[in-house]
């Protein structure tokens, strides 16, 4: 089977590398792209490695590093790229369910606000892809039956440490900022601290657990 | 030290921004007009890289408590040190005590005060970068006020002949009438020509929604005629998305580091200044270049600084 993907620039000195087409997230495809990611990190004239949700974008330096070294690097690499394997580290996030969402969210969807803590606290995510927000995970392995459209508009300050989903994914605000996901509860748990050389504290291809520390009505 | 006597939120430390670091969601943030910033620290006689101050709030007033080299650069803006004028685009020694002052630009946005051995402030994730959006780096991670106290570097020795030193013009600064370059981006195809002509045909005016993050356009109506659900995805300053409403946006300096909306373009880095410089009001027009044209005219940019740097330090004496 040819591998379905897109190449666009991104401006002189960046490229997108796309393989979702038009299809839903994929857990496989997503895991040869952090393997990707990895081979393309650090490489003569490459700036930043930016996996996204089934993408990829490598941003490099266009007077150093020749466009189409970089664009065969990339193909070549996808090719050979198989996903990485139980290298992620997992962690345990403690979650007070609550919040001025809750009770409408589960009632939208026809369940109680325990089903919904239930579903939510018992899967197990996988940090896809960090961005939009300094620290920000984009969580997959939502439970389908917790999918919803996110929030017609926007809240403008949806507070740092809100445990959120939107559309089939899941998240914890990094910073208080604008977000039209739906807030499930509350954690303290630190995503991002500017003073560290990592300053994410998730990584891709982690996995998360949320543990219920609590329900509040 | 140099000491704020006037400012405005609006006004920080910046450099040339946080790089490698889109990855863990951190924007590159930065000077608004990169050439700007680097021409004001190669008159200034400093590295390429150190902190300066953008100012887009005026008046603006600072006094220097040493003497040093000031430069000014960026948006046309009547400065003066200690009320002796300088000209565009120039640089000059400067005693203990004196004040610069710099009126509201009568063209463009932003000015940047570079001063002799750069604005000391605490490294942060690389760089001196104020992340206004996010409350990090620069000074204390927020816009400069009254009465902040600002650490300088150790400075070059030498100093500049009397009257100081000016820049010749940066490439592309007199023809601002000119369309914007860019490149078309991932969802170029899924606009229809009709769309694709609107883009480029149209003299499109920037709202108020213009800041360090970006900058809403207003016009006719884009629409695609192929629809289909992104996932999100990295995103790069100079990105010009177009969200449902039809009107795009162009990326900026500290726009969220992924976005979910299609991205008809990306304005070449060459040209990422003039965003900088754009005003609420202003007209834009948009053209669609080749890769090719995108690197020569990186190159140019780069080549005007490489001789100004040489220049500068001719002219500097010890």
């Amino acid at each position: 089977m040819p591998d379905d993907f897109t190449l666009s620039d991104a401006g002189t000195g960046a490229f997108l590398f796309d393989v979702a087409a038009g299809r839903a997230f994929d857990e496989a495809r997503q895991g040869r792209l952090l393997a990707l990611a990895d081979s393309l990190t650090g490489l003569h004239g490459v700036e930043d490695v930016v996996p996204g949700m089934n993408n990829l974008m490598v941003v490099f330096d266009p007077l150093v590093v020749e466009a189409g070294d970089i664009e065969r690097r990339l193909l070549d690499g996808w090719r050979r790229a198989t996903p990485a394997e139980g290298d992620g580290r997992p962690h345990d996030i403690a979650v007070v369910y609550g919040g001025p969402d809750l009770a409408d969210f589960a009632a939208g969807l026809g369940l109680s606000v325990d089903e919904v803590v239930e579903r939510h606290s018992t899967a197990v995510y996988k940090v896809a892809a960090i961005g939009a927000m300094p620290g920000f995970p984009y969580l997959s392995g939502l439970d389908p039956r917790l999918a919803t459209p996110r929030r017609a508009v926007p809240r403008q300050g949806v507070p740092k440490g809100a445990v959120i989903v939107g559309g089939g994914q899941a998240g914890i605000m990094p910073i208080t900022a604008p977000s039209g996901w739906h807030i499930l509860g509350r954690t303290d748990f630190s995503l991002f601290d500017p003073h560290r050389a990592a300053p994410a504290t998730l990584r891709p291809g982690d996995t998360v657990r949320f543990v219920v520390a609590g329900v509040e009505r | 030290m140099i000491e704020i006597l006037s400012s405005g939120a609006l006004n920080s430390v910046q450099d040339r921004g946080r790089r490698g670091l889109l990855s863990s969601g951190v924007s590159r943030s930065g000077a608004m007009d990169v050439v700007a910033l680097d021409a004001a620290n190669a008159l200034a006689g400093n590295e390429a890289g150190v902190a300066a101050i953008e100012v887009a709030a005026f008046p603006f007033r600072l006094r220097l408590e040493v003497a040093t080299t000031v430069a000014v650069t960026g948006a046309l803006a009547e400065a003066r040190l200690s009320g002796r004028r300088l000209p565009p685009w120039w640089a000059t020694e400067a005693q203990a005590g004196d004040e610069l002052t710099i009126a509201p630009p009568t063209a463009g946005a932003r000015v940047y005060v570079a001063i002799g051995g750069g604005i000391d402030v605490p490294l942060l994730l690389g760089a001196r970068a104020t992340e206004l959006k996010s409350g990090y780096g620069g000074h204390e991670g927020r816009g400069l006020r009254r009465g902040d106290r600002l650490p300088l570097g150790a400075r070059r020795p030498g100093r500049l002949p009397d009257g100081g030193i000016g820049a010749p013009p940066p490439p592309g600064r007199d023809r601002t009438d000119e369309p914007l370059r860019v490149l078309p981006a991932a969802e170029w195809q899924d606009f229809s020509e009709e769309a694709r002509r609107l883009f480029a045909g149209t003299s499109w005016r920037v709202t108020a929604e213009a800041d360090r993050q970006g900058c809403r356009l207003d016009g006719p109506e884009l629409t695609r005629q192929r629809r289909r659900e992104l996932l999100s995805h990295g995103i790069v300053p100079g990105t010009v998305q177009v969200p449902p409403a039809g009107r795009p946006i162009v990326q900026l300096a500290e726009a969220n580091t992924c976005g979910g909306y299609p991205k008809i373009a990306t304005v070449i880095e060459a040209d990422l200044w003039r965003l900088g410089q754009a005003m609420p009001g202003d007209a834009l027009r948009f053209a669609a270049v080749g890769r090719d044209e995108a690197l020569a005219a990186l190159r140019e940019t780069a080549g005007w600084l490489d001789r100004l740097r040489g220049a500068a330090a001719l002219y500097r004496v010890s």
